[in-house]
């Protein structure tokens, strides 16, 4: 039983968590300035177009920042104790939060390089994680 | 008839011991009392009041929760300007500013801002998360310390990009200590090194426990009206409201423009200081949100008072302790006393009782020019008031 908090999918993010569960990572793409932006919205964050666009995510990219939990978000999170908490910027330019799998927290480092490491908690959601390329 | 011009007449903030009330109280009663304080401080009776703003994390539960609506049928007051406006801790600049606005434009003659706060008698304050709806769902699985772990990204990155130290941040909470030092109404008041700092515990790296702000009850009121009816009242010291701006540019972390640079903080301190006509050097005392002692490191940097990424080498050998060239954060701070929940309020409170000279071991001397800065959400709104005595 997954006791930690999960995303409440709604219709905006459904075939964002629904590419997930198919070990994909997608993005939107502005048809109009060509950046992508994450998480998805129905106007372009950059320019504000709404030419936007499913792509997929090489699922590469590196770590903008990090942090490592020493004390857990509650109760659910306590097992893990302690763990990374990063915030990526993928290659194709747009940020995300996520966590950092790693055996060894204290050998994390900004700039370095990761890919996605996907982890299904339910038969629902699958979390992007990351892990040392 | 001249321009109406706002002013502040009337501040309080109520007694804690061990930070809690010293009896205990439902978060209106707080607010009230706070109030009726403000305004005997004023000189303005409680039926005089025509304009009320508050920020709260209280409501009665429901859609909207309506904190304005539910005080001033609290209060028995009937408000023909209302700001319910809430952009976290930093709310209450923004509702200085607003009432600003409403007061020069004759919207209304006397406002009052409030805040109360019971979260450390009651035990209520929650730390496991945001529910995970909405752009929350991208943060809330994740599992980050809320709300340390936004500041701790915040500050890996500063100390990635500028070589920004532990040790330049533990330099505010002990500077910031000795100030509460000279408090009495100050939380905690013991000595503090910056090796105390350091062997605390790390609680989300690079933040230790001793780089957070405490966790209290408070209460607070400002009570605002015009030059003219300041006068008209015979009001001694009123505060000028020389400038304000107010910015904000995201909610969760992970779209935080830049996580080095406060960019909420840099758009408001430029509109209150264009505003006002004072440039940083012309500030006596300074008062800014310290949630984070990263908190202060970067709003110092976007204010202008030093340069982006020279903020650690800024606050280095205790230079905004008592005594020191940059007086700030002059009660004692959210770091040692009181931070509850939303502590905007009390940096305006400080302020007001500087200008006015009446802060006694810890009085600025000759201040005349206060800046106040508030920061709310995880660096989400940043909201600058620049006050002085003329």
């Amino acid at each position: 039983m997954y006791e930690k908090p999960l995303p409440v999918v709604d219709p905006e993010s459904a075939p964002y968590w629904a590419a997930l569960k198919e070990r994909r990572l997608i993005l939107k793409h502005c048809r109009d300035c060509g950046r992508h932006h994450f998480y998805p919205r129905a106007l372009c964050p950059h320019c504000h177009s709404d030419a936007l666009e499913w792509s997929d995510a090489r699922g590469t990219g590196s770590i903008y920042s990090y942090t490592v939990a020493r004390r857990p978000a509650g109760p659910a999170f306590k097992a893990d104790a302690p763990y990374v908490v990063a915030v990526v910027e993928l290659d194709e330019g747009a940020r995300m939060m996520t966590n950092i799998v790693t055996d060894d927290v204290e050998s994390v480092r900004i700039g370095q390089r990761v890919v996605v490491a996907f982890e299904a908690v339910t038969d629902e959601i699958t979390l992007p994680k990351f892990k040392a390329a | 008839m001249g321009k109406r011009e706002a002013v502040i007449v009337g501040v309080a903030d109520l007694p804690l011991k061990d930070g809690k009330v010293t009896a205990p109280m439902s978060v209106l009663q707080a607010q009230a009392l706070c109030a009726r304080d403000a305004l005997a401080d004023a000189g303005i009776a409680m039926r005089e009041v025509d304009g009320l703003l508050t920020a709260g994390m209280w409501g009665v539960p429901g859609p909207g929760q309506l904190a304005t609506v539910t005080l001033s049928e609290y209060l028995g007051i009937a408000p023909r300007f209302v700001d319910g406006t809430n952009i976290g801790g930093s709310a209450f600049e923004a509702h200085v500013a607003h009432a600003a606005t409403a007061l020069e434009a004759g919207r209304c003659e006397v406002a009052l801002v409030t805040y109360g706060s019971l979260q450390r008698s009651e035990a209520s304050r929650n730390l496991a998360g945001r529910p995970s709806v909405l752009t929350m769902q991208y943060e809330t699985p994740w599992g980050m310390p809320t709300p340390v772990g936004g500041y701790a990204l915040a500050a890996m990155r500063h100390m990635h990009e500028h070589g920004t130290t532990s040790q330049q941040l533990a330099e505010i909470a002990v500077a910031t200590r000795q100030w509460a030092a000279l408090n009495p109404a100050a939380t905690m008041r013991g000595p503090l090194s910056i090796d105390d700092v350091l062997a605390s515990p790390m609680i989300s790296d690079p933040l230790h426990l001793l780089d957070a702000c405490l966790v209290t009850d408070g209460g607070g009121a400002v009570v605002m009206t015009t030059a003219e009816h300041a006068r008209a009242i015979g009001h001694r010291k009123p505060v000028h409201v020389r400038g304000y701006g107010e910015a904000h540019t995201h909610w969760t972390i992970a779209a935080m423009p830049d996580l080095a640079r406060l960019t909420a903080a840099e758009i408001a301190g430029r509109e209150a200081f264009a505003m006002a006509g004072v440039r940083p050097d012309g500030i006596d005392v300074v008062e800014v949100y310290d949630s984070f002692t990263i908190t202060v490191l970067l709003t110092l940097e976007a204010l202008g008072f030093c340069k982006r990424g020279e903020g650690g080498a800024f606050v280095a050998n205790q230079r905004t302790a008592p005594g020191g060239a940059f007086p700030m954060n002059t009660n004692g701070g959210g770091l040692s006393y009181a931070h509850p929940g939303m502590y905007g309020i009390f940096l305006l409170i400080e302020a007001v009782r500087q200008l006015r000279g009446e802060c006694g071991p810890r009085q600025v001397q000759d201040a005349a020019t206060a800046l106040v800065h508030g920061t709310g959400g995880t660096l989400s709104s940043g909201a600058t008031c620049i006050l002085s005595t003329h």
